[in-house]
């Protein structure tokens, strides 16, 4: 980087670029009846809000164990459900392992697709097609897996050495051959690693799954806050902290045993 | 080897099963109950005709204008987001605190908290402050981005190169001249490139906040589905998709040109 780069030698630059952001934020603040003015002078709302939110019922603990397991376990389950099909799916979305442009592009495209619906409503739509249960929420949590990880995984197969590929094209191997022994032994350690980093997330995301109806923690959280019990809702809130945390440390530590 | 490793991997699969057998077996699989192919068969037909009349009205209440205003929240969110985490990260960075050890954990700790509540905890509680609307699951998108911002600015702050400080420091630069000459030049890129990202985060958790009341197309594609309008659910679906893709390829411009 030379000086004349920096952002005070381009100062015209950078003004334009804050001008047309600023156009734009008046303009969705504008759209969307932005009052800020409002949110400021009725903060006391929100203070009595936390008021209540920091008086959590910690009596109410036990009765959350049984929700609590099972979020973990429906996590567990959706993210191994999910791993199983995004596996040979990335393979398949890869021209190093297929070879073939049009079979890439057309898992690309609906690994794409499946990647930019929202999980939330994934689970709504889920709900009205399988109906309400713990059973939904793992196949939610399963085909979110699928779409983040897949992802990942095929990224980081487009970055693999390529010598053993062709020690073992050069002995006669055929597509599957190649994929089972010179392409998975690259890339194992990484796909484990993004199982623990889907499985974090999914456990952070199925908190809120149950809010449509998919089973967990979450709808012990919308009954709290359904029924106006914010001394609930803030144990519910920090029971999840707690496990968040929990998981995030384990595999963390995990984590840097694999690598 | 070779009989060593084949024990081996028959004990991993032996975990595995086991782990999914426990992960399954009392979760509460009745919700699949209702589910039959037909009806499956039925829903797919229905989401196969878009009800493209719904795609623009006139009135407000239509695909096109709902959509604009959930990227005009997210849009307002992660501006609040980016400008309020910034004192944050000057609390949280461990580099800027050179002796003091409790600060940087401080803000590090306020960061993970921000972070832990689901965003539509957050839309629930500003709905109270401001009112059902969109300004509400802007409010709540931006003090999610605090926490999330928060953490990634502060990360990259710390992995900062400190040769350019330590010269402004040689020539006796005061620690606003040292943040101006020599840490914002090398972070601005770098943070435009995680709020471009966070945008379109954004925009994808805009379109789920409709379902607390908090603005945006969520609230329509709620009300299609409990009403079972397949084909307002896939005009809906399609915009969401289209929107995402396109932002995606939009960002994903921007950050390659930044780099």
């Amino acid at each position: 980087m030379q000086i004349k780069d920096t952002v005070h030698f381009q100062w015209y630059k950078s003004a334009f670029v804050v001008f047309v952001i600023a156009i734009c934020f008046i303009g969705s603040a504008m759209n969307i009846e932005a009052t800020f003015m409002e949110a400021l002078g009725n903060l006391d709302q929100m203070v009595k809000f936390l008021k209540k939110l920091s008086q959590p019922d910690f009596s109410y603990i036990p009765q959350l164990m049984g929700p609590l397991v099972k979020t973990l376990k429906m996590s567990a389950l959706g993210t191994m459900l999910g791993m199983v099909f995004a596996i040979p799916c990335s393979f398949l979305a890869t021209e190093v392992a297929t070879q073939n442009k049009y079979i890439t592009g057309f898992f690309r495209l609906i690994l794409n697709i499946i990647r930019t619906i929202p999980n939330l409503l994934l689970a709504a739509i889920l709900v009205a097609v399988l109906g309400i249960g713990e059973a939904t929420g793992v196949i939610t949590i399963a085909v979110f897996t699928f779409g983040l990880v897949s992802q990942l995984i095929y990224e980081s197969i487009e970055t693999i050495e390529f010598e053993p590929i062709e020690a073992n094209e050069s002995v006669g191997a055929n597509r599957l051959q190649i994929a089972v022994w010179s392409i998975w032994p690259q890339i194992m350690n990484k796909v484990l690693a993004y199982f623990l980093y889907a499985f974090e997330i999914n456990v952070r995301a199925s908190t809120v799954l149950g809010y449509v109806g998919a089973g967990g923690i979450g709808v012990t959280l919308s009954a709290s806050l359904g029924l106006f019990r914010y001394d609930r809702v803030s144990i519910v809130i920090i029971s999840i902290f707690v496990v968040v945390l929990i998981v995030d440390s384990v595999s963390e530590a995990l984590q840097r045993r694999l690598a | 080897m070779g009989k060593n490793s084949n024990l081996k991997k028959i004990a991993y699969l032996a975990l595995f099963i086991f782990v999914v057998w426990f992960c399954a077996y009392d979760l509460n699989w009745s919700g699949l109950d209702g589910f039959s192919w037909g009806s499956l068969k039925f829903i797919l037909k229905n989401l196969m005709q878009p009800e493209w009349s719904y795609f623009y009205n006139g009135s407000k209440e239509d695909v096109f204008s709902l959509m604009i205003m959930t990227v005009c929240i997210a849009f307002v969110g992660t501006a609040i987001g980016t400008v309020l985490c910034l004192p944050f990260v000057l609390i949280a960075s461990r580099n800027l605190w050179k002796r003091n050890v409790i600060i940087p954990k401080i803000g590090k700790f306020i960061l993970d908290v921000l972070r832990s509540f689901p965003e539509l905890v957050y839309a629930i509680i500003f709905i109270k402050v401001v009112g059902p609307g969109p300004f509400a699951g802007a409010l709540a998108i931006g003090v999610h981005q605090i926490g999330m911002l928060g953490k990634l600015f502060t990360e990259e702050m710390e992995k900062m190169d400190e040769v350019p400080v330590e010269a402004c420091h040689a020539v006796g630069a005061n620690g606003i001249q040292t943040m101006f000459y020599a840490r914002i030049p090398q972070l601005l890129p770098l943070y435009a490139s995680l709020v471009l990202n966070h945008f379109e985060i954004g925009v994808r958790s805009a379109s789920t906040l409709g379902l607390v009341g908090a603005g945006g197309i969520g609230a329509t594609l709620i009300f299609a589905i409990q009403a079972r309008k397949w084909g307002r659910v896939s005009i809906v679906l399609l915009a969401i998709i289209v929107t995402v893709f396109v932002l995606d390829m939009f960002t994903g411009w921007i950050r390659k040109k930044l780099r």
